[in-house]
């Protein structure tokens, strides 16, 4: 369960109590069961305390929890097969955003998502999942495959943002982003878009235009990271938790402002707790919304997905 | 996004009643001489800012603009305060100060007697950012021109989403291209004048797909920030990065255009569009 989170230290303590008590036991050094029982007591209403009233900047931890399952996790473990395809055909093969064609419980799908990956060496390989615009191109040249070939499009959203580098800027991160936005609006396939961790602004909406979207319980989807946020209208970075809570990023309250259809729950406490439960969940989900979105024609689609972004926004009139 | 902001110098200019002083060059240039040549610098050939309906008397014929959804204006979804106080005072301040309720201006009119439909975004009303109303309207000018099967140009001037409505104001990027992707449908232009600054969300969305991408002398154009990029790569950018120049360069501008010649150039690029009537 390493690295531990700040505030879930008192669970940790009580865990590893726990686990020594058992180990004496194990050995025959005395009967322990009663003290364990109690522990194991107290770690239940910790759990339900901490657990049930986590801050925006909490929630936020766990979304980049290191040991938060990662789209290399949800391909092999929803997926019965996945086949990679490569490249943008014009500049690269972005390893920050992958896709293929996948089978989920029988279903043929195009699945697409930001990738972190799961060691130091993959990160810096995957760059964090910070696409460069060859990423979003090559994003867009299977969604339009996908169109061909009649497969519903799966988009699993994980970023802290588009890479916001000199090259990226130099090859149109807004042209892709922006391309990508007016052709998701037209695509003729069923579109499900899910925030499986970071949902960072721009590089995250950037495969974001779904008929529905859904989100994992603890992830997190924001115009700014917090620490962006803070830096700019507190003027210090430090004030992120501040700025994490005025931004309305949770899941709970994308629900509320009526952008995500779904909540997809968690094991207590977030998905690095129990990766086969969460995987399960959103399975689950994904199908459900594939099945039901492939009953719709290309036409009706595209009209529907037109009335449910027409309809995001809140002001005066 | 949203990292777009005023330099000290600006605010000198707004309190000196007889001199401009140059964004650019830093030149002290007399007001009504800068006023005459449609804020532009006599002597570098810096475009500066224009307000919403400046812009709409340098493009459109002569009383030809019928403003609409003018009513449209900020709601605060998120209750959101910041250190330095509430979106709706920033938002009454602003409203005041520009005499503006939303950061676009939208409507009908002609250019050299080719009916249109415009949006003209404004600088001035919080930086140019797009709201919830700012996307509404922008969607709302796109889905009339796709009803009365006219072109619709869209000039861009934002730093980028607004933070103080979060999550929505991110969305309002899927939104405007959606009504951007319907004109396809139809057959009906769009021409994108992406005017100084363009950047963030706005460059991730609208701006940067038009049929035709126009922009003016010098514009600032960019998605990410300069000096976000700068601490990403710890290196200096060249001089000339995210200038309008620069994207021309780099395959993402059709064309630059001096402020003087937008309305025939404009004009001109219209009469290639044959119409279906
Ligand atoms: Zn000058």
């Amino acid at each position: 369960m390493e690295p531990t989170l700040e505030f879930e230290k008192p669970i940790a303590e009580i865990e590893e109590m726990i686990a020594k008590l058992k180990k004496l036991s194990e050995d025959k050094k005395g009967d322990f069961s009663n003290q364990i029982k109690e522990l194991e007591k107290e770690c239940v209403e910790h759990k339900e305390r901490i657990y049930a009233n986590l801050t925006p900047w909490q929630i936020v931890q766990i979304a980049r929890h290191p040991k938060r399952p990662v789209l290399e996790d949800y391909l092999s473990l929803i997926c019965d097969e996945f086949i990679e395809l490569h490249g943008d055909r014009r500049f690269a093969d972005d390893q920050a955003l992958i896709g293929g064609f996948a089978t989920l419980d029988s279903r043929r799908v195009m699945l697409i998502g930001h990738n972190k990956g799961k060691s130091v060496d993959e990160n810096i390989k995957r760059n964090f999942g910070q696409a460069r615009p060859d990423g979003y191109r090559k994003a867009l040249r299977l969604m339009k495959l996908a169109e061909k070939f009649r497969l519903p499009v799966i988009t699993l959203i994980d970023t802290q943002g588009a890479y916001p580098g000199r090259d990226g800027e130099e090859r149109g991160q807004h042209e892709a982003i922006a391309r990508n936005l007016t052709e998701m609006a037209r695509l003729e396939v069923p579109v499900v878009a899910c925030v499986i961790g970071e949902g960072g602004s721009g590089g995250a909406i950037g495969i974001g235009v779904g008929d529905v979207i859904l989100m994992l319980q603890n992830a997190i989807y924001s115009v700014i990271s917090p620490e962006g946020c803070a830096a700019i209208l507190w003027r210090d970075a430090a004030k992120a938790p501040e700025a994490a809570d005025a931004l309305k990023l949770t899941a709970q309250s994308l629900h509320e402002l009526g952008i995500c259809d779904e909540i997809i729950p968690e094991p207590a406490g977030g998905a690095h707790h129990n990766h086969s439960e969460t995987v399960e969940n959103i399975k689950n989900t994904l199908v459900k919304y594939v099945d039901k979105l492939s009953r719709l024609s290309g036409s009706k689609l595209v009209q529907k997905r037109f009335e449910k972004y027409s309809k995001i926004g809140m002001f005066a009139d | 996004m949203g990292w777009f902001t005023k330099s000290k110098q600006d605010k000198r200019v707004i309190k000196d009643e007889i001199w401009t002083r140059c964004e650019s060059c830093k030149a002290h240039i007399f007001k009504e001489d800068w006023t005459n040549n449609l804020s532009v610098c006599p002597r570098c050939n810096f475009h500066g800012r224009i307000t919403a309906y400046e812009r709409i008397g340098q493009i459109l014929d002569s009383g030809s603009f019928k403003e609409i959804n003018q009513s449209i204006t900020p709601s605060d979804p998120l209750e959101f305060s910041d250190a330095k106080g509430s979106y709706a005072e920033k938002v009454k301040a602003s409203r005041k100060k520009a005499g503006l309720n939303e950061s676009v201006i939208t409507g009908t009119g002609q250019i050299k007697e080719i009916p249109v439909v415009v949006a003209v975004m404004d600088f001035r009303f919080l930086g140019g950012s797009l709201g919830s109303g700012t996307g509404e309207k922008i969607l709302r000018a796109a889905n009339t021109a796709y009803s009365q099967r006219l072109p619709y140009i869209v000039f861009s001037a934002s730093g980028g989403a607004r933070m103080h409505e979060g999550v929505l104001s991110l969305m309002q990027m899927a939104k405007t291209c959606a009504g951007i992707a319907r004109l396809d449908k139809r057959g009906l232009p769009y021409f994108s004048v992406l005017t100084h600054p363009t950047t963030g969300g706005v460059s991730a969305s609208y701006a940067m797909v038009g049929d035709i991408n126009i922009s003016e002398p010098g514009a600032l154009i960019g998605f990410a920030g300069r000096r976000v990029i700068e601490q990403t790569i710890k290196q200096k950018l060249p001089e000339n990065f995210q200038t309008a120049e620069y994207l021309v360069e780099k395959g993402f501008i059709d064309c630059i255009v001096q402020r003087k010649d937008m309305k025939n150039t404009l004009a001109a690029l219209l009469a290639y569009y044959q119409s279906k009537r």
